[in-house]
Protein backbone atom coordinates (compact mmCIF):
# COMPACT_ATOMS: atom_id res chain seq x y z
CA UNK A 1 0.00 0.00 0.00
CA UNK A 2 2.76 2.37 0.97
CA UNK A 3 5.22 1.42 -1.80
CA UNK A 4 3.69 3.44 -4.64
CA UNK A 5 3.42 6.50 -2.37
CA UNK A 6 7.15 6.28 -1.64
CA UNK A 7 8.06 5.87 -5.31
CA UNK A 8 5.87 8.81 -6.26
CA UNK A 9 7.26 11.12 -3.60
CA UNK A 10 10.88 10.31 -4.39
CA UNK A 11 10.39 10.58 -8.16
CA UNK A 12 9.34 14.20 -7.68
CA UNK A 13 12.86 15.05 -6.51
CA UNK A 14 14.80 13.12 -9.15
CA UNK A 15 16.48 14.93 -11.99
CA UNK A 16 15.35 12.07 -14.23
CA UNK A 17 13.03 9.23 -13.18
CA UNK A 18 14.34 6.90 -15.90
CA UNK A 19 17.89 7.14 -14.48
CA UNK A 20 16.87 7.24 -10.83
CA UNK A 21 18.88 8.78 -8.01
CA UNK A 22 22.12 8.60 -10.05
CA UNK A 23 20.74 11.55 -12.01
CA UNK A 24 20.78 13.71 -8.90
CA UNK A 25 18.42 15.55 -6.59
CA UNK A 26 16.47 18.63 -7.63
CA UNK A 27 13.77 21.00 -6.41
CA UNK A 28 13.18 22.28 -9.93
CA UNK A 29 10.05 20.19 -10.52
CA UNK A 30 8.51 21.39 -7.29
CA UNK A 31 9.05 25.00 -8.36
CA UNK A 32 7.49 24.28 -11.75
CA UNK A 33 4.46 22.69 -10.12
CA UNK A 34 4.05 25.72 -7.92
CA UNK A 35 4.12 28.16 -10.81
CA UNK A 36 1.82 26.11 -13.06
CA UNK A 37 -0.62 24.69 -10.51
CA UNK A 38 -0.14 26.72 -7.32
CA UNK A 39 -3.59 28.28 -7.69
CA UNK A 40 -5.30 24.88 -7.51
CA UNK A 41 -4.35 24.49 -3.86
CA UNK A 42 -6.28 27.58 -2.80
CA UNK A 43 -9.15 26.76 -5.16
CA UNK A 44 -9.57 23.31 -3.61
CA UNK A 45 -9.41 24.58 -0.04
CA UNK A 46 -11.92 27.33 -0.89
CA UNK A 47 -14.34 24.92 -2.53
CA UNK A 48 -14.06 22.32 0.22
CA UNK A 49 -14.66 24.95 2.94
CA UNK A 50 -17.57 26.48 1.04
CA UNK A 51 -19.05 23.00 0.52
CA UNK A 52 -18.85 22.27 4.24
CA UNK A 53 -20.41 25.64 5.08
CA UNK A 54 -23.26 25.25 2.57
CA UNK A 55 -24.08 21.66 3.50
CA UNK A 56 -24.22 22.54 7.20
CA UNK A 57 -26.49 25.48 6.44
CA UNK A 58 -29.01 23.51 4.39
CA UNK A 59 -28.61 19.99 5.81
CA UNK A 60 -29.06 20.67 9.53
CA UNK A 61 -32.61 22.14 9.29
CA UNK A 62 -33.49 19.48 6.72
CA UNK A 63 -32.17 16.70 8.96
CA UNK A 64 -34.24 17.99 11.86
CA UNK A 65 -37.42 18.11 9.79
CA UNK A 66 -36.79 14.58 8.50
CA UNK A 67 -35.99 13.23 11.96
CA UNK A 68 -39.20 14.61 13.46
CA UNK A 69 -41.49 13.52 10.66
CA UNK A 70 -43.21 10.16 10.89
CA UNK A 71 -44.64 10.36 7.41
CA UNK A 72 -43.59 8.13 4.56
CA UNK A 73 -42.51 11.01 2.36
CA UNK A 74 -39.68 11.84 4.78
CA UNK A 75 -38.05 8.47 4.14
CA UNK A 76 -38.74 8.89 0.47
CA UNK A 77 -37.10 12.31 0.45
CA UNK A 78 -34.03 11.01 2.27
CA UNK A 79 -33.81 8.27 -0.34
CA UNK A 80 -34.11 10.78 -3.15
CA UNK A 81 -31.30 13.08 -1.99
CA UNK A 82 -29.03 10.03 -1.67
CA UNK A 83 -29.34 9.26 -5.38
CA UNK A 84 -26.40 11.51 -6.42
CA UNK A 85 -24.15 9.11 -4.48
CA UNK A 86 -25.61 6.00 -6.13
CA UNK A 87 -25.40 7.45 -9.65
CA UNK A 88 -21.89 8.06 -11.07
CA UNK A 89 -20.67 11.64 -10.67
CA UNK A 90 -20.10 11.78 -14.40
CA UNK A 91 -23.86 11.58 -15.02
CA UNK A 92 -24.71 14.30 -12.48
CA UNK A 93 -22.05 16.56 -13.98
CA UNK A 94 -23.29 16.00 -17.55
CA UNK A 95 -26.80 16.85 -16.39
CA UNK A 96 -25.62 20.08 -14.74
CA UNK A 97 -23.78 21.12 -17.90
CA UNK A 98 -26.80 20.36 -20.09
CA UNK A 99 -28.97 22.74 -18.08
CA UNK A 100 -26.58 25.44 -16.87
CA UNK A 101 -23.70 25.21 -19.33
CA UNK A 102 -24.97 28.17 -21.33
CA UNK A 103 -24.90 30.56 -18.38
CA UNK A 104 -21.36 31.83 -19.02
CA UNK A 105 -20.65 33.60 -15.72
CA UNK A 106 -21.89 30.60 -13.73
CA UNK A 107 -20.12 28.04 -15.92
CA UNK A 108 -16.80 29.87 -15.51
CA UNK A 109 -17.13 30.47 -11.78
CA UNK A 110 -15.95 28.23 -8.94
CA UNK A 111 -19.59 28.20 -7.84
CA UNK A 112 -20.35 25.77 -10.69
CA UNK A 113 -18.03 23.22 -9.10
CA UNK A 114 -19.38 24.13 -5.68
CA UNK A 115 -22.98 23.19 -6.53
CA UNK A 116 -21.76 19.83 -7.85
CA UNK A 117 -19.89 19.15 -4.61
CA UNK A 118 -22.83 20.26 -2.48
CA UNK A 119 -25.22 17.92 -4.28
CA UNK A 120 -22.79 15.02 -3.94
CA UNK A 121 -21.98 15.56 -0.23
CA UNK A 122 -25.40 16.70 1.02
CA UNK A 123 -26.73 13.16 1.76
CA UNK A 124 -23.71 12.38 3.94
CA UNK A 125 -24.34 15.42 6.12
CA UNK A 126 -28.13 14.95 6.24
CA UNK A 127 -27.91 11.31 7.28
CA UNK A 128 -25.27 11.78 9.95
CA UNK A 129 -27.11 14.72 11.54
CA UNK A 130 -30.58 13.17 11.18
CA UNK A 131 -29.36 10.06 12.99
CA UNK A 132 -28.26 12.31 15.87
CA UNK A 133 -31.61 14.14 15.97
CA UNK A 134 -33.42 10.78 16.10
CA UNK A 135 -31.81 9.68 19.36
CA UNK A 136 -34.54 8.82 21.82
CA UNK A 137 -33.21 10.72 24.82
CA UNK A 138 -32.98 13.88 22.76
CA UNK A 139 -36.62 13.48 21.79
CA UNK A 140 -37.58 13.17 25.46
CA UNK A 141 -35.57 16.24 26.51
CA UNK A 142 -37.11 18.24 23.70
CA UNK A 143 -40.60 17.25 24.77
CA UNK A 144 -39.86 18.30 28.34
CA UNK A 145 -38.58 21.67 27.13
CA UNK A 146 -41.67 22.11 24.98
CA UNK A 147 -44.05 21.35 27.87
CA UNK A 148 -42.15 23.86 29.98
CA UNK A 149 -42.97 26.46 27.34
CA UNK A 150 -39.71 26.76 25.40
CA UNK A 151 -40.41 28.10 21.92
CA UNK A 152 -39.28 26.24 18.84
CA UNK A 153 -36.26 28.49 18.30
CA UNK A 154 -35.28 28.25 21.96
CA UNK A 155 -35.35 24.49 21.70
CA UNK A 156 -33.52 24.40 18.39
CA UNK A 157 -30.67 26.75 19.24
CA UNK A 158 -30.33 26.16 22.99
CA UNK A 159 -30.87 22.45 23.18
CA UNK A 160 -30.79 20.60 19.90
CA UNK A 161 -27.87 22.27 18.13
CA UNK A 162 -25.39 21.74 20.99
CA UNK A 163 -26.57 18.14 21.29
CA UNK A 164 -25.92 17.29 17.64
CA UNK A 165 -22.72 19.35 17.34
CA UNK A 166 -20.40 16.29 17.42
CA UNK A 167 -22.36 14.74 14.54
CA UNK A 168 -22.21 17.98 12.56
CA UNK A 169 -18.46 17.96 13.07
CA UNK A 170 -17.99 14.41 11.86
CA UNK A 171 -20.25 15.22 8.93
CA UNK A 172 -18.12 18.27 8.17
CA UNK A 173 -14.95 16.19 8.21
CA UNK A 174 -16.49 13.67 5.83
CA UNK A 175 -17.73 16.38 3.48
CA UNK A 176 -14.37 18.17 3.47
CA UNK A 177 -12.51 14.94 2.68
CA UNK A 178 -14.90 14.03 -0.12
CA UNK A 179 -14.81 17.51 -1.62
CA UNK A 180 -11.05 17.93 -1.63
CA UNK A 181 -10.51 14.62 -3.45
CA UNK A 182 -13.53 14.81 -5.77
CA UNK A 183 -12.67 14.23 -9.41
CA UNK A 184 -15.57 12.48 -11.18
CA UNK A 185 -17.82 15.52 -11.16
CA UNK A 186 -15.12 18.14 -11.01
CA UNK A 187 -13.30 17.16 -14.18
CA UNK A 188 -16.48 17.74 -16.18
CA UNK A 189 -17.39 20.94 -14.38
CA UNK A 190 -14.00 22.68 -14.39
CA UNK A 191 -12.77 25.31 -16.85
CA UNK A 192 -9.14 26.41 -17.42
CA UNK A 193 -9.73 29.16 -14.85
CA UNK A 194 -11.45 26.99 -12.26
CA UNK A 195 -9.18 24.07 -11.49
CA UNK A 196 -9.02 22.10 -8.27
CA UNK A 197 -6.18 19.93 -6.97
CA UNK A 198 -7.38 16.61 -8.45
CA UNK A 199 -8.13 18.33 -11.77
CA UNK A 200 -4.65 19.85 -11.87
CA UNK A 201 -3.16 16.47 -10.99
CA UNK A 202 -4.95 14.76 -13.87
CA UNK A 203 -3.84 17.54 -16.21
CA UNK A 204 -0.21 17.24 -15.15
CA UNK A 205 -0.27 13.43 -15.52
CA UNK A 206 -1.61 13.76 -19.03
CA UNK A 207 0.56 16.58 -20.32
CA UNK A 208 3.70 17.00 -18.20
CA UNK A 209 6.88 15.06 -17.48
CA UNK A 210 6.51 12.17 -15.07
CA UNK A 211 8.75 14.01 -12.55
CA UNK A 212 6.39 17.00 -12.50
CA UNK A 213 3.43 14.70 -11.92
CA UNK A 214 5.31 13.14 -9.01
CA UNK A 215 6.25 16.47 -7.49
CA UNK A 216 2.62 17.57 -7.78
CA UNK A 217 1.44 14.37 -6.11
CA UNK A 218 3.87 15.19 -3.30
CA UNK A 219 2.33 18.66 -3.00
CA UNK A 220 -1.13 17.10 -2.80
CA UNK A 221 -0.10 14.72 -0.04
CA UNK A 222 1.74 17.42 1.93
CA UNK A 223 -1.24 19.79 1.73
CA UNK A 224 -4.11 17.39 2.20
CA UNK A 225 -2.96 14.70 4.62
CA UNK A 226 -1.89 16.98 7.52
CA UNK A 227 -5.12 18.91 7.09
CA UNK A 228 -7.19 15.74 7.32
CA UNK A 229 -5.21 14.47 10.31
CA UNK A 230 -5.61 17.78 12.10
CA UNK A 231 -9.34 17.81 11.46
CA UNK A 232 -9.66 14.18 12.57
CA UNK A 233 -7.77 14.99 15.75
CA UNK A 234 -9.86 18.04 16.59
CA UNK A 235 -13.03 16.12 15.81
CA UNK A 236 -12.01 13.33 18.18
CA UNK A 237 -11.17 15.79 20.96
CA UNK A 238 -14.43 17.70 20.52
CA UNK A 239 -16.55 14.58 20.28
CA UNK A 240 -14.96 13.25 23.46
CA UNK A 241 -15.70 16.49 25.27
CA UNK A 242 -19.29 16.93 24.14
CA UNK A 243 -20.61 13.43 23.60
CA UNK B 1 -43.60 19.28 17.33
CA UNK B 2 -42.12 21.34 14.60
CA UNK B 3 -44.83 20.75 12.06
CA UNK B 4 -45.47 24.47 11.59
CA UNK B 5 -41.80 25.00 10.80
CA UNK B 6 -41.27 21.93 8.72
CA UNK B 7 -41.75 23.46 5.26
CA UNK B 8 -39.29 26.24 6.07
CA UNK B 9 -36.73 23.82 7.43
CA UNK B 10 -36.89 21.60 4.38
CA UNK B 11 -37.09 24.37 1.81
CA UNK B 12 -33.37 25.25 1.44
CA UNK B 13 -32.25 21.66 0.86
CA UNK B 14 -35.23 20.96 -1.37
CA UNK B 15 -34.65 24.03 -3.54
CA UNK B 16 -30.93 23.35 -3.99
CA UNK B 17 -31.54 19.68 -4.72
CA UNK B 18 -34.36 20.34 -7.18
CA UNK B 19 -32.48 23.08 -9.03
CA UNK B 20 -29.10 21.38 -9.28
CA UNK B 21 -29.93 17.70 -9.45
CA UNK B 22 -33.57 16.87 -10.13
CA UNK B 23 -34.05 19.37 -12.94
CA UNK B 24 -30.70 18.61 -14.63
CA UNK B 25 -31.32 14.86 -14.30
CA UNK B 26 -34.78 15.21 -15.83
CA UNK B 27 -33.17 17.01 -18.75
CA UNK B 28 -30.53 14.28 -19.08
CA UNK B 29 -33.17 11.54 -19.03
CA UNK B 30 -35.32 13.33 -21.62
CA UNK B 31 -32.44 14.09 -23.97
CA UNK B 32 -32.10 10.76 -25.85
CA UNK B 33 -35.85 10.83 -26.66
CA UNK B 34 -35.35 14.05 -28.63
CA UNK B 35 -33.11 12.18 -31.03
CA UNK B 36 -34.98 8.89 -31.32
CA UNK B 37 -36.70 6.55 -28.92
CA UNK B 38 -34.24 3.75 -29.53
CA UNK B 39 -31.37 6.01 -28.41
CA UNK B 40 -32.06 4.71 -24.91
CA UNK B 41 -30.75 1.29 -25.88
CA UNK B 42 -27.55 2.24 -27.72
CA UNK B 43 -25.48 0.57 -25.01
CA UNK B 44 -26.97 -2.76 -26.14
CA UNK B 45 -27.44 -2.14 -29.84
CA UNK B 46 -24.09 -0.61 -30.80
CA UNK B 47 -21.26 -3.16 -30.65
CA UNK B 48 -18.61 -0.63 -29.56
CA UNK B 49 -20.70 0.48 -26.58
CA UNK B 50 -21.69 -3.07 -25.74
CA UNK B 51 -18.03 -4.08 -25.66
CA UNK B 52 -17.25 -1.14 -23.41
CA UNK B 53 -20.08 -2.18 -21.07
CA UNK B 54 -18.90 -5.80 -20.97
CA UNK B 55 -15.31 -4.66 -20.32
CA UNK B 56 -16.49 -2.51 -17.42
CA UNK B 57 -18.70 -5.25 -15.96
CA UNK B 58 -15.93 -7.87 -16.12
CA UNK B 59 -13.33 -5.52 -14.69
CA UNK B 60 -15.64 -4.47 -11.85
CA UNK B 61 -16.58 -8.06 -11.01
CA UNK B 62 -12.94 -9.15 -10.95
CA UNK B 63 -11.99 -6.17 -8.78
CA UNK B 64 -14.88 -6.85 -6.38
CA UNK B 65 -13.98 -10.54 -5.96
CA UNK B 66 -10.28 -9.96 -5.39
CA UNK B 67 -10.78 -6.97 -3.08
CA UNK B 68 -13.28 -8.91 -0.95
CA UNK B 69 -11.01 -11.95 -0.61
CA UNK B 70 -7.89 -9.91 0.19
CA UNK B 71 -9.82 -7.48 2.37
CA UNK B 72 -11.40 -10.32 4.37
CA UNK B 73 -8.04 -12.01 4.91
CA UNK B 74 -6.28 -8.82 6.06
CA UNK B 75 -9.29 -7.49 7.98
CA UNK B 76 -9.81 -10.75 9.89
CA UNK B 77 -6.11 -10.96 10.68
CA UNK B 78 -6.07 -7.41 12.03
CA UNK B 79 -9.20 -7.99 14.09
CA UNK B 80 -7.93 -11.19 15.68
CA UNK B 81 -4.33 -10.32 16.43
CA UNK B 82 -3.08 -7.78 18.92
CA UNK B 83 0.43 -6.54 18.25
CA UNK B 84 2.46 -3.36 18.54
CA UNK B 85 1.75 -0.95 15.70
CA UNK B 86 -1.54 -2.65 14.80
CA UNK B 87 -3.50 0.62 14.82
CA UNK B 88 -0.81 2.27 12.75
CA UNK B 89 -0.84 -0.58 10.24
CA UNK B 90 -4.62 -0.24 9.90
CA UNK B 91 -4.14 3.50 9.45
CA UNK B 92 -1.55 3.03 6.71
CA UNK B 93 -3.62 0.37 4.94
CA UNK B 94 -6.68 2.60 4.88
CA UNK B 95 -4.77 5.78 3.98
CA UNK B 96 -5.66 5.65 0.25
CA UNK B 97 -9.35 6.08 1.15
CA UNK B 98 -8.83 9.84 0.94
CA UNK B 99 -6.88 9.78 -2.35
CA UNK B 100 -8.57 10.79 -5.59
CA UNK B 101 -8.59 8.02 -8.19
CA UNK B 102 -6.26 9.97 -10.50
CA UNK B 103 -3.40 9.64 -8.00
CA UNK B 104 -3.81 5.88 -7.89
CA UNK B 105 -3.79 5.77 -11.67
CA UNK B 106 -0.53 7.70 -11.58
CA UNK B 107 0.98 5.23 -9.09
CA UNK B 108 0.32 2.47 -11.60
CA UNK B 109 1.96 4.56 -14.36
CA UNK B 110 5.04 5.03 -12.16
CA UNK B 111 5.23 1.28 -11.61
CA UNK B 112 4.14 -0.11 -14.96
CA UNK B 113 4.06 2.78 -17.43
CA UNK B 114 6.45 3.49 -20.29
CA UNK B 115 9.16 4.75 -17.92
CA UNK B 116 7.95 2.55 -15.04
CA UNK B 117 9.98 0.59 -12.52
CA UNK B 118 8.70 -2.85 -13.42
CA UNK B 119 9.19 -2.54 -17.21
CA UNK B 120 12.82 -1.46 -16.70
CA UNK B 121 13.28 -4.29 -14.21
CA UNK B 122 11.84 -6.88 -16.60
CA UNK B 123 14.04 -5.37 -19.33
CA UNK B 124 17.28 -5.78 -17.38
CA UNK B 125 16.24 -9.33 -16.55
CA UNK B 126 15.96 -10.01 -20.25
CA UNK B 127 12.18 -10.38 -20.61
CA UNK B 128 11.72 -7.19 -22.60
CA UNK B 129 9.82 -4.11 -21.39
CA UNK B 130 6.56 -5.26 -19.81
CA UNK B 131 4.37 -2.14 -19.79
CA UNK B 132 1.08 -3.14 -18.22
CA UNK B 133 -0.20 0.23 -16.92
CA UNK B 134 -2.55 0.96 -19.81
CA UNK B 135 -3.99 -2.53 -20.19
CA UNK B 136 -6.61 -4.51 -18.26
CA UNK B 137 -3.96 -5.43 -15.68
CA UNK B 138 -3.07 -1.79 -14.97
CA UNK B 139 -6.70 -0.79 -14.47
CA UNK B 140 -7.34 -3.90 -12.40
CA UNK B 141 -4.40 -3.19 -10.05
CA UNK B 142 -5.39 0.46 -9.65
CA UNK B 143 -9.02 -0.39 -8.88
CA UNK B 144 -8.01 -3.03 -6.34
CA UNK B 145 -5.63 -0.57 -4.68
CA UNK B 146 -8.50 1.88 -4.56
CA UNK B 147 -11.10 -0.47 -3.08
CA UNK B 148 -8.96 -2.61 -0.78
CA UNK B 149 -8.84 -0.05 2.08
CA UNK B 150 -12.62 0.02 2.23
CA UNK B 151 -12.84 -3.78 2.29
CA UNK B 152 -10.13 -4.07 4.95
CA UNK B 153 -11.75 -1.56 7.30
CA UNK B 154 -15.22 -3.05 6.78
CA UNK B 155 -14.06 -6.61 7.52
CA UNK B 156 -11.89 -5.52 10.46
CA UNK B 157 -14.90 -3.78 12.03
CA UNK B 158 -17.24 -6.70 11.29
CA UNK B 159 -14.83 -9.33 12.61
CA UNK B 160 -14.38 -7.38 15.85
CA UNK B 161 -18.13 -7.59 16.30
CA UNK B 162 -18.37 -11.38 15.89
CA UNK B 163 -19.32 -13.02 19.15
CA UNK B 164 -16.26 -15.04 20.16
CA UNK B 165 -18.41 -17.43 22.18
CA UNK B 166 -19.98 -18.73 18.96
CA UNK B 167 -16.58 -19.85 17.81
CA UNK B 168 -15.59 -21.23 21.22
CA UNK B 169 -18.85 -23.11 21.35
CA UNK B 170 -18.32 -24.64 17.93
CA UNK B 171 -14.78 -25.65 18.87
CA UNK B 172 -15.89 -27.30 22.11
CA UNK B 173 -18.45 -29.26 20.13
CA UNK B 174 -15.60 -30.56 18.00
CA UNK B 175 -15.96 -28.46 14.85
CA UNK B 176 -12.92 -28.40 12.59
CA UNK B 177 -11.29 -25.14 11.43
CA UNK B 178 -13.10 -25.43 8.09
CA UNK B 179 -16.42 -25.99 9.81
CA UNK B 180 -15.92 -22.83 11.87
CA UNK B 181 -15.14 -20.85 8.76
CA UNK B 182 -18.17 -22.24 6.96
CA UNK B 183 -20.74 -22.16 9.78
CA UNK B 184 -19.61 -19.17 11.87
CA UNK B 185 -17.46 -16.78 9.90
CA UNK B 186 -19.11 -16.86 6.51
CA UNK B 187 -22.67 -16.36 7.83
CA UNK B 188 -21.55 -13.72 10.34
CA UNK B 189 -19.64 -11.81 7.68
CA UNK B 190 -22.26 -12.21 4.94
CA UNK B 191 -23.89 -8.78 5.47
CA UNK B 192 -20.49 -7.09 5.27
CA UNK B 193 -19.62 -9.06 2.15
CA UNK B 194 -22.83 -8.12 0.37
CA UNK B 195 -22.77 -4.46 1.40
CA UNK B 196 -19.09 -3.92 0.77
CA UNK B 197 -19.18 -5.92 -2.46
CA UNK B 198 -22.01 -3.79 -3.83
CA UNK B 199 -20.16 -0.60 -3.04
CA UNK B 200 -16.89 -1.77 -4.55
CA UNK B 201 -18.72 -2.96 -7.65
CA UNK B 202 -20.69 0.29 -8.05
CA UNK B 203 -17.61 2.43 -7.44
CA UNK B 204 -15.58 0.43 -9.96
CA UNK B 205 -18.34 0.71 -12.57
CA UNK B 206 -18.47 4.49 -12.24
CA UNK B 207 -14.78 5.15 -11.56
CA UNK B 208 -13.68 7.98 -13.78
CA UNK B 209 -10.47 9.36 -12.27
CA UNK B 210 -8.46 6.14 -12.35
CA UNK B 211 -9.74 5.23 -15.78
CA UNK B 212 -9.01 8.74 -17.05
CA UNK B 213 -5.29 8.36 -16.32
CA UNK B 214 -5.01 4.73 -17.47
CA UNK B 215 -7.62 3.74 -20.05
CA UNK B 216 -5.94 4.42 -23.34
CA UNK B 217 -6.07 0.85 -24.67
CA UNK B 218 -8.75 -0.73 -22.53
CA UNK B 219 -12.06 1.06 -22.96
CA UNK B 220 -14.40 1.41 -19.98
CA UNK B 221 -17.88 2.92 -19.97
CA UNK B 222 -17.15 6.18 -18.08
CA UNK B 223 -14.39 6.97 -20.59
CA UNK B 224 -16.69 6.11 -23.50
CA UNK B 225 -19.29 8.52 -22.11
CA UNK B 226 -16.68 11.21 -21.59
CA UNK B 227 -15.32 10.98 -25.12
CA UNK B 228 -18.82 10.89 -26.66
CA UNK B 229 -19.55 14.10 -24.81
CA UNK B 230 -16.33 16.06 -25.26
CA UNK B 231 -14.74 14.68 -28.42
CA UNK B 232 -17.84 14.04 -30.52
CA UNK B 233 -20.34 16.39 -28.84
CA UNK B 234 -22.79 13.51 -29.06
CA UNK B 235 -24.91 14.64 -26.12
CA UNK B 236 -27.85 12.30 -26.71
CA UNK B 237 -25.71 9.15 -26.72
CA UNK B 238 -23.60 10.38 -23.79
CA UNK B 239 -26.83 10.93 -21.86
CA UNK B 240 -28.19 7.52 -22.85
CA UNK B 241 -24.98 5.75 -21.79
CA UNK B 242 -24.95 7.69 -18.48
CA UNK B 243 -28.49 6.52 -17.80
CA UNK B 244 -27.50 2.90 -18.46
CA UNK B 245 -24.44 3.19 -16.22
CA UNK B 246 -26.46 4.96 -13.51
CA UNK B 247 -29.08 2.19 -13.58
CA UNK B 248 -26.42 -0.49 -13.10
CA UNK B 249 -24.74 1.23 -10.13
CA UNK B 250 -28.03 2.22 -8.56
CA UNK B 251 -29.39 -1.33 -8.92
CA UNK B 252 -26.26 -2.83 -7.36
CA UNK B 253 -26.61 -0.57 -4.33
CA UNK B 254 -30.38 -0.91 -4.13
CA UNK B 255 -30.28 -4.73 -4.22
CA UNK B 256 -27.89 -4.84 -1.30
CA UNK B 257 -29.24 -1.94 0.70
CA UNK B 258 -31.28 -4.09 3.03
CA UNK B 259 -27.88 -5.39 4.06
CA UNK B 260 -26.66 -1.93 4.84
CA UNK B 261 -24.71 -0.90 1.76
CA UNK B 262 -25.34 2.74 2.54
CA UNK B 263 -24.15 2.30 6.10
CA UNK B 264 -20.87 0.91 4.78
CA UNK B 265 -20.47 4.06 2.69
CA UNK B 266 -20.74 6.13 5.85
CA UNK B 267 -24.29 7.22 5.04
Amino acid sequence: MIGPIGVSVSAGFMENYAIGWRGGFTLRWLAEVWSAYGSTVMASITIASATVFTTILIAVPCAYALARSKKAWALWFEELITLPVAVPGLASALALILVYGELRWFRQHLAFILVGHVIFTLPFMVRVVAAAFRRRELLAIEEVAATLGASFWQRFSGLLLPAVLPSILSGALMVFTLSIGEFNLTWMLHTPLTRTLPVGLADSYASMRIEIGSAYTFVFLIVVLPMLWLMQLSERVLVKRYA
Amino acid sequence: MASRWQPFLLAPALVVFAAFWLLPMARLIALPAEKAWDSYFVVLTQPAYLLSLINTLLLSLAVTLVSLVLGAAVGLFLARHRFAGRRMLLGVLTLPLSFPGVIIGFFVILLGGRQGLIPSLSDTMGFGRWTFAYSFIGLFLAYVYFSLPRAISAYAAAAEAIDVSLEDCARTLGASAWHIVRDVWIPELAPTTIACGAIIFATAMGAFGTAFTLASKFDVLPITIYSEFTNYANFAFAASLSISLGLVTWAALALSRRKGAYAALGL
